[in-house]
Order: C-alpha cells, then sequence, then structure tokens
C-alpha cells in the first residue's frame, strides 16, 4: 500500500468514525432549531453556524455524512449483485441471452446517467416522507447503476465459461446450475469487488447532484446533496466559507476512494 | 465492407428499438398520467347537462385500448406531435423547438473546450515525460472528478462565467485521462522511439504515427463524452437559469410531467445513441484504413 493509498484509508476512517460518532460529537440532533440564532456564523457553540433555520450546521453534517456514507455502499452492493447476477448469468449463459443481455446494458450504458435518475426518480412519489425519499433515492441508485458492472462480470463470465477448469468440472458431470454456483460465482469474486469500490463513489457523487437538484433527500433529514443545496444562495466564495465544510468533506472521501481504487483503473490497450 | 454494414444494420436496429421501446413507455405513462381521462370543458358553468353527457359520450368513443393508443401515439409522434406538457400546458414539439438551440450550443461549445483542454494537456503530458506535469495534470482533473456537477454549475454561477465552461470542466476529466493513458501507451511503443532516433520532427511522429493509432479509440471516447456532456446539462442549466432542453427536463421531474420527461429523454437517448454510433461506424472505418 502506498503512502498516498494509507492517508485515503485514514482519511475515510476519520470521516466514517465522526459520523459514527454523530450522537455524542453533536451538540444536537440534525433537525433541533435554534430560533435565536438563525443563519449565524461559526461560534463556540455552533462549530460551522446554523443554517437559515437555525439548525446547527455541524451536527447536519455529521449525520448527513453517516446517510451518504452508509446507504452509498448499501446501493452499491445491490447494484453489484444485480450485476453479477444479470452479467454473470449471461456471460454464463453465452449465445443470445448474451447477447440480449448486453443490447439491454449497451441501451442503458447510452442513457445520460442523470437523465436516467431525474426520470426513474419522477416515476415515483416526490411528497413522501424524508425515511422514504432516503430510500427512494439510494434504492434508485442501486436499481439503474447496475449496467457498467454487469459488462465487466459477463465478460469475465464469458471467460471463465470457456476456461479449461470449467470444461473439466462439466466432462465431470457437474450440471450447470452448480457449475455456476461452485466454480463461475466464486471467481467473480475480486470482478465482484473491484466494481463494489468502484460504485460507491459515483452514488455518493450522484446522490450529491439529486439533492442539490432537489430530487434527492427530503427535508428535514440531511445528506450530503441536501447540505450542499445551501450554496445555492451565496453570493461570493469568501463571504461564508464555512459553508464549503460538505463539499471539502465530499471531495475528501471521494478523491480518498479514488486513490484506493487507482490500481482498478482501466488502463487503454 | 461486411463488418461495416454489419454493424450500421446493428446501430440501426438499436436505435429503432429505442424509438419503439421508449414510445411504448411515454404512451403508458401519457395514459397513466392523472387527468388522462378527464376533459376541462365539462367543468365549464355554461354547459348544461346535455352538452356535458355529448362530450363525455365522444370521449367515451375515442377510447382506446393501450395497444391502439400506442399506435395512434406513434402515428402523432411520427407526424411531429409529441403531445402536451401537462405542467406548461404547451405542444412538446414547440418548447423543444424553443429551447434545444440553446443546448446544442452549450453542448457544442463544453465539449468543444473540454476536448481542447484534454488533448492540449495529454500531449504535453507524452511529450515532456515530466513525472511532476504528470502528477499535476491528474490532481487537476482528479480534483474535478471529484466535484458533483451540480457543485460547479454553482460555482460557475458564482464566478460568473458562462455555463459551457462548467460543462467543459465535467467532461475534461473523464476524457483527459483516456487520452493522456492512451498518449502515453503509444508514445511508448518502439516505433515512435525508432522514429524520433531517425530525427523525425515531432509534428511528423504526431500526424502520421499516433493519431491513426489513437484515433479509433478517441472516437469512441467522443461518442461517449457526448453522453456526459448531455447529462451534465441538466444541473447546468437548472442551476444557471439557462432555458435550454435540460432545464425543461428538470422542471418537468419537478412538477412529475411524465410525458414531457419520457419524450425528452427518448430524443436524448437518440441522440447520445446517434453519436455513439456514429463513432463506432467512423473507428471502425479509420481501424480498416489503417490495416
Amino acid at each position: 500500500m502506498s503512502l498516498g493509498q494509507k492517508l485515503a484509508c485514514a482519511i475515510l476512517v476519520l470521516v466514517l468514525g465522526a459520523s459514527a460518532a454523530a450522537n455524542w460529537l453533536a451538540p444536537a440532533g440534525y433537525a433541533k432549531q435554534y430560533r435565536e440564532a438563525t443563519d449565524a456564523p461559526p461560534s463556540h457553540i455552533h462549530w460551522l453556524g446554523t443554517d437559515e433555520l437555525g439548525r446547527d450546521r455541524f451536527a447536519r453534517v455529521l449525520y448527513g455524512t453517516r446517510i451518504s456514507l452508509l446507504l452509498a455502499p448499501a446501493a452499491a452492493l445491490f447494484s453489484t449483485l444485480m450485476a453479477a447476477f444479470i452479467g454473470g448469468l449471461a456471460g454464463y449463459l453465452g449465445g443470445s441471452w448474451a447477447r440480449i443481455a448486453m443490447a439491454v446494458t449497451d441501451l442503458f450504458l447510452s442513457l445520460p446517467w442523470l437523465f436516467l435518475l431525474i426520470t426513474a426518480r419522477a416515476l415515483m412519489p416526490l411528497n413522501v416522507s424524508p425515511l422514504v425519499s432516503v430510500l427512494v433515492t439510494f434504492l434508485l441508485l442501486g436499481l439503474l447503476g447496475w449496467t457498467a458492472a454487469a459488462r465487466v462480470l459477463c465478460s469475465t463470465a464469458a471467460a471463465l465459461r470457456t476456461s479449461d477448469f470449467v470444461r473439466q468440472a462439466r466432462a465431470a458431470g457437474l450440471t450447470r446450475q452448480r457449475l455456476f454456483w461452485m466454480h463461475v460465482v466464486p471467481n467473480l469474486k475480486p470482478a465482484l469487488y473491484a466494481q463494489f469500490w468502484i460504485s460507491i463513489p459515483v452514488f455518493i457523487l450522484s446522490e450529491a447532484n439529486l439533492g442539490i437538484l432537489g430530487l434527492g433527500v427530503a427535508e428535514p433529514m440531511p445528506s450530503w446533496g441536501s447540505l450542499l443545496k445551501e450554496l445555492e444562495g451565496l453570493v461570493s466564495v469568501g463571504e461564508e466559507p464555512w459553508k464549503f465544510v460538505p463539499l471539502i468533506l465530499l471531495a475528501l472521501v471521494v478523491t480518498s476512494f479514488q486513490i484506493l481504487l487507482s490500481k482498478h483503473e482501466e488502463v487503454p490497450a | 465492407m461486411r463488418n461495416l454494414q454489419r454493424k450500421i444494420v446493428g446501430h440501426a436496429l438499436a436505435l429503432l428499438a429505442t424509438v419503439l421501446l421508449g414510445g411504448l413507455l411515454s404512451a403508458t405513462l401519457v395514459r397513466l398520467a392523472p387527468g388522462f381521462d378527464t376533459d376541462e370543458r365539462e367543468l365549464d358553468p355554461h354547459l348544461n347537462a346535455q352538452s356535458v353527457q355529448a362530450l363525455r359520450d365522444a370521449r367515451q368513443k375515442q377510447k382506446h385500448s393501450l395497444l391502439q393508443f400506442y399506435f395512434s401515439y406513434m402515428k402523432e409522434a411520427l407526424r411531429g406531435d409529441l403531445g402536451t406538457s401537462l405542467s406548461l400546458g404547451q405542444p412538446v414539439r414547440d418548447l423543444l423547438r424553443d429551447r434545444t438551440p440553446l443546448t446544442l450550443r452549450l453542448l457544442s461549445v463544453g465539449l468543444g473546450l473540454a476536448w481542447m483542454l484534454s488533448l492540449t494537456l495529454a500531449l504535453t503530458a507524452a511529450w515532456m515525460r515530466l513525472s511532476i506535469y504528470d502528477a499535476l495534470t491528474t490532481i487537476i482533473s482528479g480534483a474535478f472528478l471529484c466535484i458533483p456537477a451540480a457543485v460547479l454549475a454553482l460555482l460557475s454561477v458564482l464566478w460568473n462565467v458562462p455555463g459551457s465552461l462548467a460543462i467543459a470542466l465535467i467532461v475534461f476529466p473523464h476524457t483527459f485521462r483516456y487520452s493522456r493513458n492512451l498518449l502515453a501507451k503509444v508514445y511508448s511503443r518502439p516505433h515512435i522511439t525508432a522514429a524520433r532516433a531517425k530525427g523525425l520532427g515531432e509534428a511528423h511522429i504526431l500526424f502520421w504515427h499516433v493519431v491513426p493509432v489513437v484515433a479509433p479509440q478517441l472516437l469512441a471516447v467522443a461518442g461517449v463524452s457526448v453522453s456526459i456532456a448531455v447529462g451534465a446539462a441538466i444541473p447546468v442549466e437548472a442551476l444557471c437559469g439557462l432555458p435550454g432542453v435540460g432545464q425543461l427536463a428538470w422542471q418537468a421531474a419537478l412538477a412529475r410531467d411524465l410525458p414531457l420527461l419520457m419524450t425528452i429523454t427518448i430524443l436524448v437517448t437518440l441522440v447520445t445513441l446517434l453519436a455513439n454510433s456514429g463513432a463506432d461506424v467512423i473507428g471502425h472505418v479509420l481501424q480498416r484504413q489503417e490495416a
């Protein structure tokens, strides 16, 4: 592990630890209002000031980080499992199954990601409780984010299908199902792990984009997307620099993921 | 030649499938959308009971099954009638006609800037072969990759820079990373080293020995970059207050104007599919010429 990767790991552990300890570190809950101190600058009570509704920004950043960092991996896990099922099975079965599955995958991949997300989000009710909005947002990311991973897993499974050990197992009389679960799926694991980790920063950024556009997590629940929406009201960068803390935190976390994933980066042949 | 024909037919079939499936989805959503089965004229207090009943009877005659509705919807769409927006109360065709030029301008300038920046930085990195320069460009592109597109759009408003620059900065890290890796790989090939040893100029090496090798792959990335730019148009137009197709899609999503949103999504998908197919076919032709 390089120095950069160690540093990235340390940042991720620190941010995750701080968000996990939000109940103890934050001065109050994310929805508690200090009506006498709305839009206040940082002070010894409110380290990052308060928002226009008088809610402690530091508390909201901690709880928002917890939501984004817990649910992005959950959505990544869901999308990776979907990709494993669709891509892995298509690659293993081959023939017209693989062609149909990859045609659908290509069609999904040709759709601009944000267009697809907002269209799917608009199909679901927008006036829902904050908890439901959190679940809907991340479920949507998981449901729609499997395509790129499915492509990779399909080609990996196709390569496995024609490998010597699978042929040998087939010749030994193993059924197709047993062959798939016993020999193909375990060998897909490295590709699955890589796709899982690659999906996390993508989903974090997508949630942030949806949140800023008002199609993400609903108030008063905080997430990085809804916290970044505050930047919309800024007049200049230097005016209230503490409002950039969620952005810095998000960029740090995504950068850390990118550094950790750099070994998986695709190098063109 | 046969391969090329097969490729073109494959892409044409994909486009046709997109239109048909997208049309079916749109028709279904239009039919299921709230208010589809109502007529505002029935609320007119000046109409008596017989007139209201006559309106209802006329509507009852026009009631079709979903499949019939789909065919009539597609027939209208082929004639250029894309329906009426539920939230804006205007024909979708007019809305798109008014807003498309701005989006096209925004995307073409943004994509042009992104590619210019990417290729300039990638080529200088390949020529200079300085680890510091390489690290610096990697950090810059990585930084833009880690910032949400919507934040870049907000920052462009804050710093009063054009939206096309925000699009360029959203697309740039994707195109730069690929171009840099590709060019570095090609420039490290033995025939380039041999060409340099023979005293060939950098411009000659670039146009005769590098461009023919990298062009098909860069074209494929160019197709993908169109898709990234189109996606970036939503936050940029929505947050910069630019009345383009991206802003229209965002407004339709917020108002849950599904017929409008679906029509825009299908058209956008067709544009990106066309861009990808075009890039793929041209890349294939170039590859054949190179071979």
